[in-house]
């Protein structure tokens, strides 16, 4: 099946994903290089002698030339090693694996309500064109865009839970449920289903849906303006008459035919909107007290911890290169065109 | 004769740029947009007069009258140091402002090189460039800003530098793909018989024809930068107190948002406002730019 062709293509591929990837680690690498925190006096303390001081400076390899440290940061990489968080002391890797289940459980929700939202008012917002839903949806949506998503989080939590209390403020569910579900997959919602606590589950639940629904919104203003323009192109076509000629109503019309054929376009676009939502989430788990990525990210910032950030800078580079060629391989996968 | 021409062509005044006035024309037409252009024009006014407009002194401190409710001489209210928040807001106009200014300024001019040296001498220098611009588009740009940020340390000038950073690679790609299509016409193979140097014929005949769409991206790009610019002024790696930044009076406002909601509802909805509208004009933008749009209407 691979021909020779393919096979090239292939290769080349890997080879511009191998170059990008060497290029972030050398930004990362750049970053740490610049932060301007003392990663020797981070370890050693501010007490420590002169001569604790040089060893310790030796060990991390400062001494040597930029490019060999960079071929060590190379080798620690490779070699699955991105050194050791000063604020919490533990591997930066077992720290970015215990706080990105809660990161990943937020964005999921949110791009599934983006998604769904996203769909259902592109498609509209194509066969009322330049009437006044497609007005009111383009304002609706671009607000989503145009809204600082730190500030409606707050907002929202005034509202909603503050005045209303239909939701759970911030945390990812009622303080005194915390510990009490055995953590396996460090997915709340699945911890909680699997241990049969189902109380745990719902307060959960409340807790997620607010940060998840305002996320999804302002994912939704991309998916909505790309299927709008997908689904004008489709309807601008002969098939679609012919479909209308023969006497199906609009509905089937639009999503027996018109939306089968933009399937493909459409899942790639909800990938890329996937990693956007990483930016949204930073913001976000701020606002709601939510133990992520977002907040591991922030907060060592705020104290200099350079493996951290430098892990954290480099994982969602490679998130992004990785949806990027998701998106590329289910286009090849669900359009017959590319086989 | 030869000269004469030559002098003629030059005096031509960038000619890409001809079809701006009917673009505006097009943009007051439509409610949205147009909404969106009176929006910006407040925008400019506000900084130009900040002085006037304000009620009083945005550093001012009234610790007598701190945490007031919107009303009674403070139209929206005190901060938590009895600062008036209608005079900061009126002032952070000039904050946002130079924010956009700035970052636009460094951001074309570095675009628009990466860009047409890219697109124009091909090959290996447009590999080398394009892979460099592809691996700061593989970042979320708030979250490259805030690396930097970190690495430079938070000020006002710092963010500025960070969000320039991260904005470019649109803006070369663009330009990269305008050059490709100017690249082989006839008048740049003129220029090129009639000896002009390489650095000549890209700042000649090549940038100005990249310029309009080159400024309808930057416009685009102008919503971002003030979320962005926000969203590191929020997190404390921006403008620093006791500046007036929009985004940094929301982060110090959140430790009173139960019991005085106006010291963030304000700030928040002057962001809202002001990207919206860029991006109100920006979709309009797109419209006119799209021609089949442009006839029909």
């Amino acid at each position: 099946m691979l021909t020779r062709s393919r096979t090239r293509g292939l290769l080349r591929q890997a080879g511009t994903i191998a170059v990008t990837l060497l290029g972030l680690l050398v930004l990362t690498f750049a970053i740490g290089r610049l932060m301007p925190a003392d990663p020797v006096r981070a370890i050693v303390g501010e007490e420590a002698t002169q001569d604790t001081y040089m060893q310790v400076y030796q060990e991390l390899g400062l001494d040597r030339p930029l490019p060999m440290q960079f071929l060590m940061y190379l080798r620690d990489v490779l070699t699955g090693d991105f050194g050791t968080s000063i604020r919490t002391g533990q591997p930066v890797l077992n720290d970015i694996l215990t706080v990105m289940p809660a990161t990943l459980e937020l964005a999921t929700l949110a791009i599934l309500i983006g998604a769904t939202l996203g769909i259902t008012l592109g498609v509209i917002a194509a066969v009322k064109k330049d009437r006044w839903q497609d007005q009111v949806i383009r304002v609706f949506s671009l607000m989503g865009h145009s809204m600082p998503i730190f500030w409606t989080g707050m907002i929202a939590l005034l509202i909603f839970y503050a005045a209303l209390g239909w939701v759970g403020g911030g945390g990812r569910m009622e303080d005194y449920f915390i510990g009490l579900v055995p953590e396996v997959t460090n997915f709340i919602l699945i911890d909680a289903a699997l241990a049969g606590e189902w109380e745990v589950f719902w307060s959960a639940l409340n807790h997620l849906i607010l940060p998840a629904s305002l996320l999804g919104y302002s994912s939704s203003a991309y998916i909505t303006r790309m299927t709008r323009s997908f689904m004008l192109d489709q309807i601008n076509q002969e098939y679609i008459t012919t479909a209308r000629v023969k006497g199906l109503s609009v509905r089937q019309t639009i999503w027996r035919h018109a939306f089968l054929n933009i399937r493909v376009q459409l899942v790639t676009i909800v990938a890329l909107a996937y990693g956007a939502l990483l930016e949204g989430a930073v913001l976000i788990e701020t606002v709601f007290s939510w133990p992520g990525f977002g907040q591991y990210l922030t907060s060592n910032l705020m104290i200099g911890d350079m493996n951290a950030v430098m892990t954290c800078v480099l994982l969602v580079g490679v998130i992004f290169i990785a949806l990027n060629l998701l998106s590329d391989v289910l286009y090849r996968v669900f359009d017959p065109r590319t086989r | 004769m030869q000269t004469e021409t030559l002098k003629k062509g030059r005096s031509m005044t960038l000619p890409g740029l001809a079809p701006l006035g009917r673009i505006l024309r097009f943009l007051m037409r439509q409610p949205t947009s147009a909404f969106g252009l009176a929006v910006i024009a407040l925008l400019v006014i506000g900084a130009i007069f900040a002085p006037l407009l304000a009620t009083h002194n945005p550093y001012a401190q009234d610790l007598t009258n701190t945490l007031a409710p919107p009303g009674n001489g403070h139209w929206f209210g005190t901060d938590e140091l009895g600062r008036d928040i209608w005079s900061r807001l009126v002032h952070g106009t000039r904050i946002t402002l130079t924010i956009i200014a700035l970052v636009t300024v460094v951001v074309g001019p570095i675009g628009l090189a990466v860009g047409t040296i890219a697109g124009y001498y091909g090959g290996a220098v447009d590999t080398v460039m394009m892979r460099i611009t592809d691996i700061f588009l593989s970042f979320p740009s708030l979250i490259l800003s805030l690396a930097f940020v970190a690495a430079l340390g938070p000020s006002l000038s710092n963010a500025i530098i960070a969000i320039a950073l991260t904005s470019w690679p649109p803006i070369a790609r663009l330009a990269r793909a305008e050059t490709l299509t100017f690249r082989a016409e006839d008048y740049v193979s003129a220029a090129r018989l009639q000896g002009a140097s390489d650095f000549r014929i890209i700042m000649k005949s090549i940038v100005p024809m990249c310029l309009p769409s080159v400024l309808i991206r930057l416009t685009l790009n102008m919503a971002t930068v003030i979320l962005t610019a926000a969203g590191l002024g929020f997190l404390g790696l921006g403008a620093q107190p006791p500046l007036p930044e929009w985004g940094a009076m929301i982060a110090t406002g959140r430790r009173y948002m139960i019991d005085s909601w106006w010291l963030v509802t304000f700030p928040g909805i002057a962001i809202l406002c002001v990207s919206l509208a860029f991006n109100l004009v920006g979709d309009g933008l797109r419209d006119a730019l799209d021609p089949k749009q442009m006839n029909r209407r």
